[in-house]
């Protein structure tokens, strides 16, 4: 019965990976912290996804401008073209594709790193020479992109928004005050804090799939490629399942 | 269905060579339904050299890694020097390894780390107080004793095999363990380089007086180093005696692994 064994996959597979998140809170962050690789980690994940985050979100700030004004121009309303745009990267768009992205760069990157680790039984070393893996690999990871993807979604957000100042100076002009004054004024705290606030949420999720996939790697080369390209499917995935809930909650708490 | 046949080795020729190191008891491990150890025994005696042969599957590796504790046995006992391993908190263990050192199969070199990298990573990393001083001085020790005094600055992606090998073992010895594991120390190397590392073995084992277990399937290599050799199969210590007693023996499934 294929359903019935994968439907039991599943419960098996989520209940080990909340025994592995589990570990995570309970041996990761236990002191003795390993600082400098965090700091490294930070440093790595940071700047290896930055170019990629900046070009795509340029490229999302024209390309969303130049769609929606035909609409807004049907309607007469094209003035209110950077409100529109401003909103939709801000609270949507800037925080998803980012995080798409990191997922697609940093999970993989993990997923691979710590499977090739695994299978060669470099964790296991790390063991033996008296370093917990969880502490070293695991929780320096998992911190690191949790700490991480909130700062480039902010970057992002900014680059986002000037490739949408350079969309509506295509047709018509403005400058570049103008066009910030009107996306600020029309934003709130309660757009940002909570679109901010997901992007925990996101990288946290991306850094534990990659970790997780990575360390229950099967041996072979194979098994390396199919962890970085699980935990990218995965913690994609559950980036939309953990926007879905942050929209739940935020409407429940008053905040949009 | 098979009982160990202790050939002739009596407990009291052992006690000449030094004091048990390791004793393991009625160890059992499974993973499922795969049964791989069912009520192993095996004693290993100070400055002693025991090879363990085995089919691939036979549970060698499983038995190793149960005695450094990366993976926890289902009952019995591991004492190393004294103390029960299975039973041991991470500090504990951390203490013990110390002076267990493990040779990993496929050497486990931080492949994002230099040569020196990882050679200094178990010194910094048992949180011992040494000064950078020491730590070099320990590390191009350990590179002489392999012969390869000039690799520090060199990743592992840019050494061959053998090169690796040494290095993996330089590593295993930094911390001048009194006990060393092997797994399958010359699998995958030419006749020559494998020659080479047995001869290193020997060497740096008469140096520091160590005792150790050998995983091999190399009988060149059985040969050359084993002072006793212990057969496992079926989850249980088959045979146990010197390389002479199990070659000339008359049991088709000891005979197997001598007649390649
Ligand atoms: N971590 C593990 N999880 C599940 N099964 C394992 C694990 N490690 C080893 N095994 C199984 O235990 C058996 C013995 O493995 P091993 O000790 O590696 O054999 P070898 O004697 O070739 O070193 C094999 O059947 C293997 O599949
Ligand atoms: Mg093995």
């Amino acid at each position: 019965m294929p359903l019935i064994q994968d439907t039991s996959d599943f419960f098996d597979e989520t209940g080990n990976m909340a025994k592995f998140t589990g570990h995570f809170f309970s041996h990761g962050l236990r002191p003795r912290f390993e600082v400098k690789e965090l700091f490294a980690q930070c440093y790595t994940i940071g700047y290896k996804s930055f170019p990629l985050i900046g070009l795509t979100g340029f490229i999302m700030g024209l390309v969303l401008t130049m769609q929606l004004r035909p609409s807004l121009v049907s309607y007469g309303v094209q003035s209110e073209l950077p409100v529109m745009v401003g909103v939709a990267i801000v609270r949507e768009i800037g925080p998803v594709i980012t995080a798409l992205i990191f997922a697609g760069k940093i999970g993989s990157s993990i997923g691979a790193e710590l499977g090739s680790m695994k299978v060669t039984e470099q964790i296991d070393a790390m063991e033996v020479s008296g370093t917990n893996p969880y502490k070293y690999l695991v929780a320096t990871r998992v911190l690191a992109t949790t700490l991480m993807l909130p700062l480039l979604t902010i970057l992002g957000d900014a680059i986002s928004l000037f490739g949408a100042y350079i969309g509506v100076n295509i047709s018509s002009v403005t400058t570049i005050h103008l066009f910030f004054a009107q996306v600020f004024q029309s934003l709130s705290f309660s757009d940002i804090l909570p679109a901010i606030t997901k992007t925990f949420f996101f990288g946290f999720a991306v850094g534990i799939i990659g970790c997780y996939k990575g360390f229950n790697s099967s041996k072979g080369t194979q098994g390396v490629g199919v962890s970085a390209n699980s935990a990218v499917v995965l913690s994609s995935v559950l980036i939309f399942i953990i926007d879905l809930l942050a929209v739940q909650f935020t409407n429940l708490l008053g905040l949009n | 269905m098979t009982t160990a046949i202790n050939t002739k080795i009596k407990p009291e020729d052992n006690i000449a060579k030094g004091a048990p190191v390791i004793v393991i008891e009625h160890l059992f491990k499974r993973f499922g339904k795969n049964v791989v150890l069912k009520d192993f025994n095996l004693t290993v005696h100070g400055e002693e050299n025991v090879v363990v042969l085995g089919k691939s599957g036979a549970g060698k590796s499983v038995l190793i890694k149960c005695i450094i504790g990366l993976l926890k046995p289902d009952s019995g006992k591991i004492l190393v020097f004294g103390e029960n391993v299975p039973g041991m908190n991470p500090d504990e263990l951390d203490k013990v390894r110390t002076k267990i050192g493990f040779l990993f199969q496929a050497n486990a070199l931080y492949d994002s780390m230099t040569v020196r990298e990882n050679l200094e990573f178990p010194l910094r990393r048992h949180w011992i107080d040494l000064s950078q001083k020491q730590v070099d001085q320990m590390v191009s020790e350990a590179l002489e004793n392999v012969g390869l005094k000039n690799t520090g600055d060199m990743m592992p992606s840019e050494l061959s095999g053998g090169m690796l090998k040494r290095i993996a073992l330089a590593r295993t010895l930094i911390l001048k363990p009194e006990v060393i594991l092997y797994d399958e120390p010359t699998t995958g190397l030419d006749p020559v380089t494998s020659r080479e590392i047995d001869r290193l073995i020997l060497t740096l084992q008469k140096k520091y007086h160590t005792s150790s277990i050998v995983i091999s399937h190399d009988m060149n290599c059985v040969k050359n180093i084993a002072d006793r050799v212990i057969l496992l199969l079926d989850g249980v210590c088959y045979a146990d005696g010197t390389y002479e007693e199990l070659e000339q023996s008359g049991d088709e499934k000891i005979k197997q692994f001598f007649e390649q």
